[in-house]
């Protein structure tokens, strides 16, 4: 009997604690919300909860710096998981988004209707899939961490439940989401029929000894993973769901899709592109090409009509998921490089623009429409200064992080023999700024007509009144400011996210 | 004595800064103190500065985002060292004008106002000083953010449409430019070399013809709509009437120069091939500006924008000045640049003094009969008109001469053809000054003499039009050799050339202007 269960006994994989110790505090943090949520009373409901997230999440990021090592590929669970500096990398995002995410959602309505413990273990198992997908070294793993950051994000768009687009949202994210899903799955089953290996490495070196590059098989499976992908980045022509989703989601939910999830595409994207396929770039980097300009045109094109805030800053997202495909295209470290900043950068942009939209929508009932933000400069200029420098960046106007991320991209274009891609960068800039620069025109120059008390004057539209003031909600205001003011400080010393971009850089070694 | 570049451009900034905590009702105090400091700091570095010194002076150049290559690097020689005093000035006469005069005294936020007041200073004066290609595109751009707001938030009717326009116009051309100048970066950086965006550093490597052209005229695009020249002035018209007076006085009279300036400092230096290559082209482009800008100026009522198309045509002889690729031509520009400059923001003055006797109307049809009641004024204004006609006696005569002189050199007719000009702008010029102070007294109209702030901004500047006027070596001086550096000469870089022939020397660049010669 002994002896059959020593036969038995299945041979686990050898896993690396210590690396995989982030993903532990984010499930175990996911666990204990969920349950702690079980007991009554405002204090555990209000405070407890996101108090137990925030810890859940700072220890995670505390345990990436500690790990924080540049370098190649390490194991830590055997064949599956690998944490290499781009996955440690793209974890400081998540976890970075993830807690300012919870920041905006302290006051949401989604959090009193969804429940604020299911709520926050949703948004800790998102963060987890994030952190799974961009380790993952194995086909498998890499769709266990696809699902599980999506299925949570199905759910989370949803949670507004007596709010019909919020459910529209909702339904319409996981069915286009499935579909993404199942056009990836797909492609990774060929890619395995083709090469008869789900490891990155043992496929890396598949291609061209056992199965050439031009295997049919192969090449759609490929074709089909990258649709796959771009369907979670929202690159053109797989952004359709992005406007609708983005407008009906809670803002807070918004957000944190708007930047964690184009963090954790990309991850993955990259990986796939400048690791697994790089020494292939001369083939794919043509169609990747025609790609991010067709995604820069349509999203700006998009854009432009746009009076919902929200709807605005996703088709801006799309079309800033063209500017980062630039950087993915041209297979250099220098492109790597310029994709990890310009996300970094992204993110606190989008961070403070989103946490601007949630302090007007939650006083306006004219919600995210671009009247709430009449007047915004006049009556509350701490809500006014992040939204226009938010907007700027993201134009790309100097002495933001957006310039600099921008000259990065253009200049790793340029480098990479792709001038003309750089040239649509700009002229993606151009069209966009007609929708940013109203934004802020809307804000600032608007008349005045209203006294306020304290004397400040507004105009009487767009839900002005005293409780309107952004004072109410702190937390909110305190986002906007943070991420805006880095985003200067950032566009005037960028050091620091050049260093941080060199290290993740370290991790492809086969990059030039 | 060392002169700090880096505190010249960043005084009006802090000052600012040190306004917004202020209360609201004194904030000017801040941003006039960071302007006057300025002024005087440029003023000093004025008379430093050594005229007998070939190349760049004041250096400084640290290592800013050694990432990308771009370093903060600034210097100042014969061709933006006048600019500089130049810009400075006139920022302190603006602020003083928008600070005392009543029509503007009212303002919501001032302490927003003069922020952006103070930083559209320092961003010009950082593109002009910048020697670093990156570092110019970085003010350049930054230029209009300061302007997007003046105009849109503080400006007259049609702001918020105007503004728009006018940074959309702008930017087009300045984003091309950004991706022109990243990619002669990456371009010109040789095999295993560091990248770099150091004028003089991409003055020596070179980049192959078809790269040069390219990227030429994405800089063209960018400094032709900024300066503006005919037909890229679509903006020009909404935007000045639109603009507070205040703020238009230093956007036609520095931020226009900033485009023509860039011509100079980076695209003849950086891409001489280029350059000769579309010489013909831009001749064109100058020559239409002028014939074009006085055509229409002639026609205008709206007194803005006679100065305004007289500008269009004034740099239309500045780029003329620069594509003759003449050391004299660009002499006369560079000339051009800071006389143009004083005359268009005394005319602007000039104007906001009419209009607060015709009853707030800046319409020429609703002004007229005040030269007798108001002397001053009217003579200060006869100088400016004059001096916009390049009346002999004028350094804008000198400076207009040199400019058809080297255009004759090798371009007699487009030469021709632009002296035409000259006389297109007497006739505005002096339709201008009759309307406005002669004829018939327009409705509503009071005359009263020039009160001690419009004396005060005005007469400095017809000052230093006069003074120029009796003396502008003071500006050729320190041009020469500056210009003979940047100015590339197709007869020695052209191939077909040849080796001189026996017995002769050779072929040298023909000799700049001397100053000395020009004894009246």
């Amino acid at each position: 009997v002994i002896d059959l269960l020593v036969i038995a006994k299945v041979e686990g994989p050898e896993i690396d604690y210590e690396g995989i110790a982030p993903l532990f505090a984010l499930a175990g943090g996911a666990v204990i919300v969920l349950m702690v949520s079980l007991f009554r009373g405002a204090f555990v409901q209000r405070v407890l909860v996101p108090a137990l997230t925030l810890a859940s999440l700072g220890a995670a990021l505390g345990l990436t710096i500690w790990q924080w090592e540049t370098g190649d590929l390490e194991p830590i669970v055997e064949n599956a998981l690998a944490v290499d500096t781009l996955a440690l990398g793209a974890g400081l995002l998540f976890y970075a988004a993830a807690i300012l995410t919870v920041a905006l959602s302290l006051r949401a309505e989604a959090v009193r209707i969804a429940g604020s413990g299911e709520y926050f273990a949703l948004l800790l198992s998102s963060v987890a899939g994030m952190v799974v997908l961009a380790a993952a070294e194995n086909l498998v793993t890499l769709f266990v961490g696809l699902e599980l950051l999506s299925i949570p994000l199905y759910a989370l768009c949803a949670t507004e439940l007596y709010r019909g687009t919020s459910l529209e949202s909702g339904l319409k994210y996981l069915i286009v989401g499935s579909l993404g899903s199942a056009t990836l799955l797909y492609g990774l089953a060929m890619i395995y029929g083709a090469t008869g290996a789900t490891d990155f490495g043992a496929i890396a070196t598949a291609i061209g000894e056992t199965v050439g590059i031009d295997d049919p098989l192969l090449l759609v499976g490929i074709g089909l993973a990258a649709a796959g992908l771009a369907f979670k980045a929202s690159v053109a022509p797989f952004h359709q769901w992005t406007p609708d989703v983005y407008q009906g989601a809670p803002t807070p939910i918004t957000a944190f899709m708007a930047t964690a999830t184009k963090v954790a595409a990309f991850a993955v994207i990259l990986r796939l592109f400048d690791h697994a396929l790089a020494i292939e770039q001369l083939n794919w980097g043509p169609a990747l090409a025609a790609l991010a300009a067709v995604t820069i045109i349509v999203g700006n094109v998009g854009a432009l009509f746009q009076r919902s805030l929200k709807r605005l800053l996703a088709w801006s997202g799309v079309a800033q998921a063209g500017y980062l495909l630039a950087g993915v295209v041209v297979g250099t470290e220098l492109g790597l490089k310029a994709t990890y900043f310009y996300l970094a950068v992204y993110l606190l942009m989008n961070m403070a623009a989103f946490a601007v939209v949630i302090a007007r929508e939650r006083v306006s009932e004219t919600g995210d429409d671009l009247r709430s933000f009449e007047g915004l400069g006049q009556a509350s200029p701490l809500l006014a200064w992040p939204m226009t420098i938010a907007m700027l960046a993201l134009a790309g106007f100097p002495a933001t992080a957006g310039f600099i991320g921008k000259f990065y991209l253009i200049d790793a274009a340029v480098a990479g023999e792709y001038t003309w891609l750089g040239v649509m960068i700009v002229v993606g800039s151009m069209i966009s700024l007609a929708y940013y620069l109203r934004v802020v025109a809307v804000m600032w120059m608007g008349g005045v007509e209203v006294e306020l008390p304290g004397g400040r004057k507004v105009r009487p539209v767009g839900g002005w009144s005293p409780e309107a003031d952004p004072r109410a909600q702190p937390e909110v205001v305190t986002v906007a400011v943070v991420c805006a003011a880095a985003t200067i400080f950032f566009g005037l010393v960028p050091s620091p996210l050049f260093d941080l971009a060199r290290d993740v850089a370290s991790s492809f070694a086969n990059l030039a | 004595m060392t002169i700090h570049l880096t505190i010249v451009i960043f005084l009006p900034l802090a000052g600012a800064l040190v306004g917004a905590f202020l209360p609201a009702a004194r904030s000017h105090w801040g941003a006039l103190a960071g302007s006057v400091g300025a002024a005087l700091y440029a003023v000093v570095m004025s008379f430093d500065f050594d005229r007998s010194v070939d190349g760049l002076q004041y250096v400084t150049d640290d290592a800013w985002i050694s990432e990308l290559g771009i370093r903060w690097s600034l210097g100042v020689d014969g061709l933006n060292l006048w600019l500089i005093v130049l810009t400075a000035l006139l920022w302190v006469g603006a602020i003083v004008y928008a600070w005392r005069a009543e029509r503007f005294r009212h303002r919501q936020k001032p302490r927003l106002f003069w922020f952006h007041f103070a930083l559209a200073e320092t961003a010009v004066l950082g593109a002009l000083c910048a020697q670093d290609l990156a570092l110019f595109v970085f003010f350049f751009d930054l230029m209009l953010v300061p302007f997007f707001f003046l105009i849109g938030q503080w400006g007259e009717e049609g702001r918020v449409a105007a503004t728009t326009k006018m940074v959309i116009y702008t930017l087009v051309g300045s984003l091309l430019m950004l991706a022109g100048a990243i990619a002669l970066g990456v371009l010109a950086t040789p095999e295993g070399g560091d990248i770099s965006f150091s004028l003089a550093v991409l003055q020596e490597r070179t980049v192959g013809e078809g790269t040069q052209q390219w990227i030429f005229l994405m800089f063209a695009a960018a400094f032709l709509v900024k300066a503006p020249v005919f037909p890229l002035h679509g903006w020009m018209p909404d935007a000045y009437r639109a603009a507070p007076l205040p703020v238009l006085v230093v956007f036609s009279a520095v931020v226009s120069k900033v485009g023509v300036y860039g011509f100079l400092r980076i695209v003849l230096p950086v891409l001489p091939d280029a350059s000769v290559h579309f010489q013909e082209v831009m001749l064109a482009f100058a020559v239409v500006s002028i014939l074009y800008g006085s055509v229409i100026a002639f026609a205008q009522d709206d007194t803005r924008l006679v100065v305004g198309y007289s500008s269009i045509a004034q740099l239309g002889f500045i780029l003329l000045g620069i594509f003759a690729l003449d050391d004299k031509g660009a002499q006369g520009a560079v000339m051009q640049m800071v006389n143009h400059g004083l005359v268009a923001a005394g005319l602007f003055f000039a104007i906001a003094a009419l209009a607060r006797r015709a009853d707030g109307s800046e319409l020429l049809s609703r002004m007229g009969g005040i030269a007798f009641r108001a002397p001053v004024l009217a003579a200060m204004l006869l100088i400016l008109a004059f001096a916009n006609l390049a009346m002999p006696g004028t350094a804008n005569f000198v400076g207009e001469l040199l400019i058809l002189f080297g255009t004759f050199e090798d371009h007699l007719t487009w030469g021709l053809i632009a002296a035409f000009g000259v006389v297109l702008a007497s006739v505005y010029m002096i339709r201008f000054f009759i309307r406005a102070m002669h004829n018939r007294q327009g409705p509503g109209v009071q005359s009263k003499e020039a009160c001690l702030l419009e004396i005060g901004v005005i007469a400095p500047v017809v000052a230093i039009v006069v003074a120029l006027g009796v003396y502008p070596q003071v500006i050729l001086e320190g041009t020469e050799k500056a210009v003979a550096q940047a100015v590339p000469h197709p007869e020695t870089s052209t191939i077909e050339a040849g080796p001189a022939p026996a017995g002769e020397g050779p072929v040298g660049p023909p000799e700049a202007y001397n100053p000395e010669d020009f004894q009246r």
